[in-house]
């Protein structure tokens, strides 16, 4: 189909989005990467009234690594985080989910702020900052203020930003370096959204894992941290009985929605399938 | 002060193969009905319109995009290349010569946006594997061929070039 009629404005300055958003409260949406968006616009699922392309704003875009952290742009896109050696580095697990978002020709396109804005509880980027501890900076015509990844995301495409603030970077702590941690997903095709996947870090040292971080997409309404099996390996040698406790544990910590394919069963299955798995990579 | 930026149509101003184009756009358009209907380049195929299926695959400053999935005002100030202008240029000629040898299309509709994507593949992944060119044309849908013989003929473009690659 296509897009309900909507005004449109490029803008210049961060200074004017604001204005923009005041002005036009609710009628008003963020252009970023889009790939969401107008694939929404076109099946006449949203219409705004006025669409307000951040993309040519200067400043809002690039990776940056200064003081034990990560900046990266809101609207550095997928494909630029995917190839970059300071992400493959600094945050490998960013390498490993970026080739399961969507093809390439989206990639290239779609943003990391324009993912983490628009919070698919299916997303990749979501579920990522979760594990790694993300805070990001959101920007109003009052200044900057931070929020934690775990805070953020409230609901389902539900977020801490107001209708008058844009997300602008993003923030994550780089580990010491006997930090682990890896991205596994399962789809039915490549590049389908989600079944089931899992974010997960750990600190391996003399055989056990310390300061474990899991955090599922396409489990709950919003990224889950899953506290419960976190606590269950925490100190210990990732035995196959430690891993089994903790993929039991899951049923504390996940609440999947079935969808056409997968009834929640399913999802709860597969979801500890892949937590064995991600265990046996951080070990490894 | 902003009143006069803010529009439902908006001069655009974009290279398209190669030539300057200006027109006024309405900003619902997306960059292929402005490309086949204000320009007469109907290669560019609207297959779903929500960025599945890579049939208007086109390449926006050298990188493929979804072109139902960018606005045609988004294009302002930025180079398009369609099918139409990678062909004429014989950039996409042993593709096409392989595609043809390896019966890698039927209906042809998915073709041009197969073509685009599989010369980004070239361009930018010659020691791609087998498995990586599968993965790589994992966002065209083909309802033809069953990917096999568009696979092969990438594949035996890679394989060309590494044997010559000065040609």
């Amino acid at each position: 189909m296509k897009a309900p009629p909507f005004a449109y404005v490029r803008a210049q300055t961060l200074g004017e989005v604001f204005e923009l958003l005041e002005t036009h409260g609710a009628g008003a949406k963020l252009l970023a990467g889009g790939q969401s968006l107008l694939a929404t616009l076109n099946l006449r699922l949203s219409a705004p009234e006025l669409l307000i392309d951040i993309t040519r704003i200067p400043g809002l875009s690039g990776i940056k690594v200064a003081d034990g952290k990560v900046s990266i742009g809101a609207l550095t896109t997928h494909a630029e985080i995917e190839y970059s050696a300071e992400i493959a580095q600094c945050l490998p697990m960013l390498t490993l989910a970026a080739p399961h978002i969507a093809h390439v020709a989206i990639r290239n396109v779609g943003t990391f702020g324009g993912s983490i804005a628009m919070a698919d509880p299916a997303a990749e980027w979501p579920a990522c900052c979760v594990a790694l501890g993300a805070e990001f900076v959101i920007a109003s015509k009052t200044g900057n203020r931070r929020v934690g990844a775990r805070g953020f995301f409230q609901g389902l495409y539900a977020t801490d930003i107001k209708p008058t603030e844009v997300l602008t970077t993003i923030e994550i702590p780089v580990r010491e370096r006997d930090y682990r941690s890896t991205f596994l997903e399962l789809t039915r095709r490549r590049g389908d959204y989600a079944i089931v996947g899992v974010a997960a870090m750990a600190r391996k040292t003399g055989g056990t894992l310390s300061d474990v971080r899991l955090a599922y997409l396409g489990a709950g309404q919003i990224p889950l941290l899953a506290q419960t099996a976190m606590a269950a390996l925490e100190g210990k040698r990732p035995s196959a009985a430690v891993i089994g406790i903790a993929a039991q544990a899951l049923a504390a910590d996940l609440d999947p929605n079935g969808d056409t394919d997968s009834p929640p069963a399913t999802k709860m299955h597969l979801a500890r399938v892949i937590t064995a798995r991600a265990l046996a990579a951080l070990d490894a | 002060m902003n009143a006069k930026h803010i529009e439902h149509a908006v001069e655009t101003t974009l290279t398209v193969n190669g030539a300057a184009v200006t027109r006024r756009v309405s900003a619902r358009q997306h960059l292929i009905d402005f490309l086949r209907e204000e320009l007469g380049l109907t290669g560019s195929h609207v297959g779903c319109e929500h960025g599945v299926c890579g049939a208007c695959t086109v390449r926006v400053d050298g990188k493929i995009v979804r072109g139902c999935l960018m606005l045609a005002v988004q294009a302002d100030g930025r180079r398009v290349d369609t099918i139409e202008g990678l062909s004429d240029s014989g950039e996409i000629a042993e593709l096409q010569h392989a595609f043809h040898q390896r019966n890698a299309l039927q209906c042809g509709f998915c073709t041009p946006g197969m073509l685009i994507a599989a010369h980004d593949i070239v361009i930018n992944h010659p020691d791609a594997t087998r498995e990586q060119v599968r993965e790589r044309l994992s966002g065209n849908y083909c309802r033809c061929t069953g990917y096999h013989a568009i696979v092969d003929a990438v594949q035996t473009v890679l394989e060309l070039k590494k044997s010559a690659p000065e040609s």
